[in-house]
């Protein structure tokens, strides 16, 4: 046994000195690399024991995904998004009338933004097998037409199937049809690891907007078409420009034990397609997160920084070998101090954030306001959590069930902040009858039967908690029976614990 | 037995192996041998592989320097370019085997950008012949590379494009799989100038070395790329006078940023852009 293996050994390495030789000789020619594979493949299928570890499996190349039929997708052919979550699953289908080549397309009938069956249609197809090895492709491409000039998304890398935890090679990016056929070309940032995809295609697509208003609910329903969806090498997709935090050096103030989330504030490449700008989004999973000093932070695969000890570390990425445009410089105070430990009876509480009492509701502390900017994490050990918000231009913290404070007098909230100058405007704003956050478009102030208190915390203490207690006065004096939100506007970068409302 | 066994097979695919090595060389050759015949002048005479690093070989390549004034052009060298020419490392150097020329975004003596321009005026001249050179392309809007041959002016009592100018490779960089061949003379020149453009199928100029050359003797000139020869031009073609029968003729390899044809670069250009030059050669029939 152990003579066969020094022997296999030997083998193996004369397989090498060849490989070199040849490139001595200058033969680098694809098929050349092709066919030393194969050699290499061979003399390594001879050994059984050194064949099972050193062997990659390798998964089927086929470039299409539809032609003139789905190829080799799952019977499914297209998975839609959650109805639950308004997805339309009404209007896919293929359309043997119009198309680009062959005698079938994919036609996908987009729904008009009131379509009681929901308000956008979009999914993935999968690979049938075991995923597709992808490495040998540049882009994944197709031609398309629509019967408005609506803008879609699509990309690849999505399979639902994918499990927390798994890395996820996601693209996507989006493009406006037009009203003939034309080609579309999604670039692969890295190919190189795309060597079992599943996940073949993604788009998804809302009602169009014929009077370019925004999103209010007057968008129509259109068509757009599909075919000769396929991965390619192209040769014409330029070296990518990867580009973090939207391309700015920027610089953030935290403490040890937050995390820092470098995907949500943007991971795009650049490239440009035979001249032809295109821009994509990517999955952390493709690029190489670098921190400068791993004792103040460290960056996961999934693009979260860990900030780990007191100190400065510089975050940077890079995207097969090409360094992204852009970097953050964390500088990590050391350990939060804790914030007061509230000392009034739970009795005399009604309490909305606090490791010291039962909440009265749940909330949500990411309500999404369309145009907010803000990015709030919860950090910290069990019994000592707090709210972090950077970069806060206005959000809320909305309760799920209004809060009766009519027998209350005030609310509490305990706030930390590293930065001099910091200002936080608080609105606790009472929904009224019903339930609704109604708010003046034009003038910012409480519509309908909304009423509020507005507060500016200000002179709060540099690096320090700050107890805060408001006054459930002015315009909720009468009415404070259906709280309902706090809206946080200005900051920008704060720390928040213990909001609760009592009576003194 | 089994150990004998196995290590029997190995012996058989090592010579397999070979065997397909071998087999792989005869398939190379083949497809070499079956490459398009572009050129036949082989009289070797210029030859610059630059092997050494540090500034270009002095006896053969002089500069250009500034922004066209000082030649007696308008500013932007007579096409509203944007970039002042240097001979400074950092925009033109030789380094591991390769010719490097630096378009870069800097505020440089009222210009907004620096790069190089060099030039054989002087010190190698000639006429007619092939002229050939194999380099790696810049990306991005705005960037305007060459590589050119320009006629002499006999001491400034002649003027372009009487002169004649003969490009042998110029390229937008927001257009990365196209190059063209130009003549320019009399009635021809500029906006009017005579050319072909070659379009590189699926790969990008920018994405590795290729070579541009032209063969030129009386009544014509022949441009390829690599194994393409993809154009010729001959008096017939030319709208004016034939002005490529007379000489000599001097090189110059340039990358400009920004004026007329290329326009200015955009928020996608990238800066530093380079231009690599593996080798200049020259040869007579």
């Amino acid at each position: 046994m152990m003579e066969t293996s020094g022997r296999l050994e030997h083998t193996y390495i004369l397989t090498l000195e060849n490989k070199t030789k040849m490139k001595n000789i200058k033969l680098t020619y694809i098929k050349l690399t092709f066919f030393l594979g194969c050699v290499f493949a061979l003399v390594l299928s001879c050994d059984r024991e050194l064949s099972d570890e050193a062997t990659f499996a390798t998964f089927p190349t086929t470039a299409e995904v539809f032609i003139d039929a789905p190829v080799g997708l799952t019977d499914q052919f297209f998975r839609s998004f959650d109805p639950a979550a308004g997805a339309n699953t009404s209007g896919f289908g293929v359309d043997n009338n119009t198309f680009y080549e062959g005698t079938t397309s994919i036609r996908i009938d987009v729904p008009s933004s009131n379509d009681p069956n929901g308000n956008f249609i979009g999914g993935v197809f999968e690979d049938r097998g075991a995923g597709r090895n992808l490495t040998g492709y540049d882009a994944l491409t197709f031609w398309a037409q629509g019967t408005t000039s609506g803008t879609i998304a699509v990309g690849f890398g999505t399979d639902f199937d994918t499990l927390e935890g798994e890395p996820s090679y996601d693209v996507a990016t989006s493009v406006q049809m037009t009203s003939g056929w034309k080609k579309y070309v999604i670039p692969i940032p890295d190919a190189s690891k795309l060597i079992q995809e599943t996940g073949m295609f993604f788009f998804a697509a809302g009602g169009f907007d014929p009077l370019g208003d925004g999103p209010n609910g007057n968008e129509i329903a259109w068509t757009f078409w599909i075919d000769e969806l396929k991965f390619e090498k192209l040769g014409t997709v330029s070296q990518p420009r990867p580009i973090i935090f939207n391309g700015q050096n920027i610089a953030q103030q935290t403490f040890t034990g937050s995390e820092i989330n470098i995907v949500s504030q943007g991971l795009s490449i650049k490239y440009d397609v035979a001249g032809e700008n295109i821009e994509v989004s990517g999955a952390p999973a493709y690029f190489n997160f670098v921190s400068s000093n791993t004792d103040v932070a460290i960056v996961n695969q999934f693009g979260i920084a860990n900030v780990i000890g007191e100190g400065a570390t510089e975050i940077t990425a890079e995207l097969t070998g090409v360094e992204a445009e852009g970097s953050l410089t964390v500088t990590s105070s050391g350990a939060l101090p804790l914030a007061p430990v509230p000392m009034r009876p739970a009795a005399n509480v009604k309490s909305i954030y606090s490791d010291a009492y039962t909440v009265v509701t749940e909330s949500s502390f990411n309500p999404g306001f369309g145009g907010s900017t803000t990015e709030v994490t919860e950090v910290g050990p069990p019994g000592q959590l707090v709210q972090v918000y950077a970069n806060n231009n206005f959000t809320g913290i909305i309760f799920n069930n209004p809060v009766d404070a009519t027998t209350l007098t005030h609310m509490h909230v305990d706030i930390y902040t590293e930065e001099p100058g910091t200002n936080i405007n608080i609105q606790i704003r009472d929904v009224g009858a019903n339930g609704e956050i109604e708010t003046n478009i034009f003038t910012g102030f409480p519509d309908g039967d909304d009423k509020d208190k507005r507060f500016d915390a200000t002179g709060l203490t540099v690096g320090a908690w700050t107890s805060i207690d408001i006054p459930l006065d002015g315009d909720l004096a009468t009415q404070r029976n259906n709280l309902g939100a706090l809206i946080l506007a200005g900051g920008p970068d704060f720390i928040l614990d213990n909001i609760y409302f009592y009576k003194e | 037995m089994n150990k004998t066994i196995k290590y029997k097979i190995k012996e058989k695919t090592l010579l397999f192996m070979s065997f397909l090595l071998v087999a792989v060389l005869v398939i190379y050759s083949c497809e070499t041998d079956e490459t398009q015949t572009v050129a036949t002048f082989s009289n070797l005479v210029m030859q610059d592989e630059f092997d050494v690093d540090g500034a270009p070989n002095s006896a053969i390549w002089n500069y250009d320097i500034g922004d066209g004034t000082a030649n007696g052009l308008p500013a932007g060298w007579g096409n509203n370019e944007l970039q002042y020419y240097t001979d400074r490392p950092e925009n033109v150097t030789v380094q591991n085997g390769v010719l490097i020329i630096t378009a870069k975004e800097e505020q440089f003596q009222g210009s907004s950008y620096t790069s190089a321009r060099l030039l054989t005026k002087g010190n190698f001249e000639q006429t007619y012949g092939r002229f050939e050179a194999r380099i790696k392309l810049p990306n991005g809007k705005g960037i305007w590379p060459a590589f050119w041959i320009l006629g002499d002016d006999s001491n400034g009592t002649e003027i372009w494009p009487q002169i004649g100018e003969i490009d042998i490779m110029e390229y937008v960089g927001d257009e990365p799989t196209t190059v063209f061949g130009t003549v320019h003379g009399p009635g021809y020149s500029g906006g009017e100038s005579i050319s072909k453009s070659y379009e590189l199928e699926g790969d990008r100029f920018d994405a590795g070395f290729h070579i541009f050359g032209i063969e030129w003797g009386p009544d014509y000139i022949n441009w390829y790329v690599d194994g393409d020869l993809y154009s010729q031009i001959t008096p017939e073609d030319v709208p004016g006078e034939w002005v490529f029968n007379r000489g000599p003729f001097h090189i110059i390899l340039n990358m400009a940023v920004g004026g007329a044809l290329p326009g200015a670069p955009n928020d996608e250009t990238v800066f530093p852009q380079t231009m690599l030059v593996d080798y200049v050669r020259v040869y007579k029939q």
